[in-house]
Parts: structure tokens; sequence; C-alpha cells
């Protein structure tokens, strides 16, 4: 079963250089329990995604079309009010920097508890306890001691380890968790990292991993959608994915270094596409070394080529020979 | 042959002060690099890995005399380079300075934006003054052509690039002096993944081409991986291993260097992650551990290791390390 279905989603910038096509018709599924990753780039609209779903698309951002099904229901056509019971109960959010995520001038205690006292009406020596043992749940060392510091107290694993357990507070049944390592040295991203996968399990949630590294997707995913300017290239189990990938993900696995081995790097030419004056057709042609005249013209459809695995490219059969 | 660079028992602290308005008296001290020594040969690409605040910047820095040393001795060439900064002559310290060169992490805070292009890549020539008036033209097209932008690019400002053809930008400027040795202070971490592999691409073929050392200073063990002929490890203001680069990435011997490396997310679903999880974080540089840095976060610690400082022995060719039970894990 699946937690989420997005249909069509799109999500416009108004800005005053013309519309910016953030999300132009995506659509893609969450099943229920599972640990998805949403790759992309900078401009990819990883995160526009998330805020979509949750509807706090920041302005000049409007979402201008498509539905979002979280278990059934509709969420584009509710109102402010019935939104709120959605946001941090059944779906909840990691922001990707949780130095500028926390207010600096509350204790943890303060700002957790206010959530708390909020949303689940406890008194406050209930709300305490709650947040104390939503702490250790997100293994914060001495919650107790904890709740009367100031975020600048902390590091940015520690922080970073507070925003998880905030997001948790209300036990959502969908966690989109935006990058939450990119600002974290490499032994403290494995600790988070281990976290997400023991809480995921544990709690039974599903997952959201938004990232731009192929590595943390390959450890932590089964599912993968792959976003590129916008839309959707591929989506796919995560073997699917780096065993016959759209051109846009082989591209990119072939660009990035690794440390197990060493490779020639071939690069992707060119840049990242100016969102408000896209390319013509699949958005990746002008920097396809498959591309072809049709790539140029049309928008390929996602089409759907067996075991779950769904690509966006006029050219994928006849390269993987299934034509 | 003597190598380009020579770094001996380099040390720099900063000092911590008590607070107070009018009386400011030290406390304390950031041992930010504690006594390292390295050399680079003319060539090379020597990476320099760590995690934040592991004093890997402030390495770079003293190397180019932009912060003093507190201690310690830089030969460049053969030449005494902090004497020559201290007390040298104008153009003993204009010469060191053009065989020195330096690219940022952030090409979006290091590049004037009230300049063109064409200024900010002929203004070495201003100050340097190796290339007459009328052929600046000439070389700024070259040199942008050598970074793989167009002539027209010249006219341009800053904010109408993107952050790889900004940081090829930077790059033209610091190799528009022909300098021997350029210090790369994390040039690929702010940009997108499918525009890194362009700019190490770069880095590689100046290289090649022009026969520029590197010393190239990452967190990103993968990068560090691709570009340097030789990795050194820095943990809390100290090298704890140093060997050519695939030795090190495949017969690592330090416990910290392991644990780093298996930290590392591989793009491979197929390869089962091993992590060594590290207890706790990097301590505080002030009051640095006793004995060896690493052991309070060491699972193999004992109390040699609390009590005695390791020594940086070299175990196989070109292979230091510095731990008490090296020989348990080589």
């Amino acid at each position: 079963m699946n937690i989420l279905e997005v249909e069509k989603l799109k999500t416009y910038f108004f800005t005053e250089a013309g519309v910016v096509k953030a999300l132009d018709d995506i659509s893609f599924s969450i099943p229920k329990g599972s640990t998805l990753g949403l790759v992309g780039e900078s401009g990819s609209g990883k995160t526009v995604t998330a805020q979509s779903v949750l509807r706090i698309v920041p302005k000049p951002g409007k979402i201008v079309g498509g539905s979002i099904f979280f278990e059934g229901e509709d969420l584009l056509p509710k109102k402010e009010g019935e939104m709120r019971k959605f946001r941090g109960k059944k779906i909840s959010l990691i922001f990707q920097d949780p130095t500028s995520s926390l207010n600096p001038l509350f204790t943890i205690g303060e700002q957790l508890g206010d959530i708390v006292v909020q949303h689940m009406k406890l008194k406050k020596s209930e709300a305490k306890e709650w947040v104390i043992k939503t702490l250790k749940l997100a293994k914060l060392p001495d919650p107790e001691n904890a709740i009367h510091s100031y975020p600048h107290q902390f590091s940015g694993g520690m922080k970073q380890r507070i925003c998880i357990a905030r997001a948790l507070l209300l036990s959502p049944k969908l966690l989109f968790a935006d990058e939450p390592t990119t600002n974290l040295d490499v032994t403290i991203q494995a600790q988070i990292i281990a976290l997400l996968k023991d809480l995921q399990r544990d709690l039974g949630m599903t997952l959201v991993m938004i990232t731009h590294d192929m590595g943390i997707v390959a450890d932590m995913c089964k599912w993968v959608v792959v976003l590129y300017a916008g839309n959707v290239m591929e989506i796919g189990p995560i073997d699917k994915i780096f065993e016959e990938p759209h051109p846009y993900t082989e591209a990119l696995l072939k660009a990035i270094p690794r440390l197990d081995q060493t490779k020639e790097l071939v690069f992707i030419p060119g840049n990242i596409p100016n969102l408000i004056d896209p390319p013509s057709g699949c958005k990746f042609h002008p920097r396809c070394q498959y591309a072809k005249e049709i790539c140029k013209e049309k928008i390929p459809s996602l089409e759907d080529i067996g075991d779950g695995h769904f690509v966006s490219c006029h050219r994928w059969k006849e390269l993987n020979n299934r034509g | 042959m003597a190598p380009l660079l020579e770094v001996k028992d380099l040390v720099k602290y900063f000092p911590t002060y008590s607070r107070g308005i009018f009386r400011k008296k030290i406390v304390g001290n950031v041992h930010a690099v504690d006594g390292i020594s390295f050399s680079v040969n003319e060539s090379e690409i020597v990476g320099l890995v760590g995690e934040s605040g592991c004093g890997k910047t402030t390495t770079g820095k003293l190397i180019l005399y932009l912060e003093r040393p507190t201690k310690g001795e830089i030969l460049f060439d053969g030449k005494n380079a902090i004497e020559i900064f201290e007390n040298g002559s104008k153009e003993e310290k204009m010469e060191l300075r053009r065989s020195m060169q330096m690219v940022f992490q952030n090409p979006y805070a290091s590049l004037d934006p009230r300049m063109t292009v064409f200024d900010i890549i002929s203004e070495p020539f201003k100050i340097h003054k190796h290339v007459p008036r009328n052929e600046w033209k000439e070389r700024v097209y070259k040199l942008l052509e050598l970074v793989g932008l167009e002539p027209y690019h010249a006219e341009r400002y800053p904010h109408e690039f993107s952050g790889g053809q900004r940081q090829r930008i930077c790059i033209a400027r610091a190799i528009a002096v022909e300098p021997r040795f350029i210090i790369a202070d994390e040039p690929v971490s702010s940009l997108d993944v499918s525009i890194r592999a362009q700019i190490l691409k770069l880095i590689m073929d100046l290289q090649h081409r022009l026969g520029v050392s590197y010393l190239y200073i990452s967190h990103d063990l993968s990068s560090v991986r691709q570009i340097s002929q030789r990795v050194m490890v820095m943990y809390l203001g100290e090298i704890v291993e140093a060997a050519p680069t695939d030795e090190l990435f495949d017969h690592s011997i330090h416990p910290y260097t392991r644990a780093l490396i298996s930290a590392v997310p591989i793009p491979d679903p197929k390869r089962k992650m091993n992590i060594i999880l590290l207890p706790g974080e990097v301590p505080s540089a002030i009051n640095p551990p006793s004995g060896c840095r690493f052991h309070p976060r060491c699972r193999y610690a004992t109390s040699e290791c609390k009590e005695e400082k390791p020594s940086f022995v070299e175990v196989d060719k070109d292979h230091y390390v510095s731990c008490h039970h090296y020989a348990e894990f080589a």
C-alpha cells in the first residue's frame, strides 16, 4: 500500500524575473513503511516536493495543479485548519540546517515542549516527560539537563539529533529528512544515518531521504525517485536504478568519485538549466550524451519498464536493448 | 630531488581571552596546528583530509603566511618562506607570493561582485607587472580558454556565472601569476555533484599541462582519492597518518583513518557498509586530550595511549603513522 501518492504536481514560483517551474508535472508514490530516496541536485525540486506535500511552499511559490493523496485523502483541497492536523502529526520534516531551524532565544525544552502542549494538550509536567522521552529516542546524551540548554550550546551533530527529536514529537507516519547530514562531518554523518535507520525500523515510519549523495541512497533506501530540473527522471527499486539507470542517473554515477576505486571521471558537460527558460523536450537533453532530435522536441513520458521501474527517456529501451 | 615545499614542525596556537571589556587576559590556546611536518614535491597533488576544526585550512593559511605561524619552518624551493615574509625585501616577498597561490572554498564569496572577469583575472598582472599592458587581453583570453571558459565571458560580472564557472574564474586568477604551487581549500565542496567532476578534471589537467603542485584540502575522501598522489590525514591539529593514495585507502593503519574511510557511503547498493561508528565528537582543541589525541574515541586505546604521545613512524615505504599499536593493525 502507498502512504503517499503524488500525481501531476505542479509548483511554480512567480518571481519578478518570470515563472520558475520548480516542480513541473511530477508523479510518484511512496510505499508504506519503506525508505525512499529523493535524489537530485540543487534546483531539481527535492525540497519543494517536501514543502508541497506539507503545503508550506514559501512565497512567491504556489501549487498550481495536481493532487497529493496521503493515505487516500487529497491534501490540496484542504483548508489551513485541517492541514494543521497533518503537519507534524502525520507528516513531519527535518530541515537541512539544524543551526538555523532551531530558535536561539529559547531553550530546547521550551521550543520542543511548546509543540507538545499545543498539539497534544498535555500538562506541563507531562509535556516535559514526553520531550525527554523523545530526546532519548534520538539518542541525545543527558536529555534531562539538555532541555535547559540553548541551541548554541550543542554541536552540529547534537543539534541535528534535537531536530530529529522535534520531528518525531507527534509520532508522524511519514518523515521527510531534507539533507539531514549535509553540514556534518563524515563520522557524525554515519552516526545520524545509523540513528535514522534505527528509528525507521523501530517506529515503523515511512522515511523519505532527500539527498544528493548517491552513496547515502545506496546505503539506506529501498526505493529511489530521481529528479532533475523539476521533472522526474526515473523511479524504481534501488538495484534497478544502479543496474539500468536513466542516462542522467548513469552520467551522475560516472561523475562522482568513489572511495573504493579509482576510475576515470566522466564529467557531465554544461550546467544545471535555468528553470525560468528550461530546455525544450527532455530537460536533460542539452547535457545528455545520447540525445537525439526527438529528445529536443518531445517531452518524454514516465514509462513503466517492469519491476516497479519507471523511466522518462525516449531512448532508454533502445539503449538497453529492450526495444 | 629536493621537495618543492617542506614544512617542519609547524605550530599555530590561537589565544583565547577571558571575558571583560577592559582587561584582556589570555586564558588558553586553541591548538589549531600542533607540530606537523610534511613535504610536497614538484608537480604533485597532496591531499589533506580531516573533519571540521582539525586544522586543515589553518595549515594552508600558514603556508601562505596569511596567518603567522607560532613556531616551525616552511621551506619553499629551499628558501625559508617565513623568514622572507617577515624580514625579506619587497622583491623577495613578491616573488614568493607569485609562486604560491590559493583557491578558496566558496566561489560566491571570493570574487569581487563589482569587477568584471577581465579585471579580476588581470589584477595579478597589475600587481606583479610580469605581463606588459598590451598583452593583457591576449593573456586573459588564453587563461579563460585554459580553464574552459570563452573569451566573451571576460566582459561579464561574477553574478552572471554559475558556481562551477565561478570556480573556474578563481582558478584562472590563481594561475595568472604562473604559480608553482596552489593550495586548493575545498574547491568543489560548495558545487553540485554533476559539476564537481568538471573542476576536479580541470585541477588535474593543469597539474599535467603546467606542472603545478597542489595541496588539496578537503573533507571529502572520495575526491581526495580521485585527485591526489599522496594523502595526509589530520586529527585535532596533528597528522595521524600519511601515505601514497592507494596505500592509504587500501591499507590504512590508524584507527581514526579506518573509521573515517568506513563512514563514507559508497554508491553501490550491493556493497554492505561496514561502518566503524566513533563514539562522541572531536574534543576541544583548547585542552586537547593527553597522549594520543584520538584515545578518548579509540576502541583500542590502552593506558599507554592516554599517557604517552605516539611518534610518527614510517611503517612501510612512505607510509607514516602515529599510533602506539600500529604493529597490531598493519
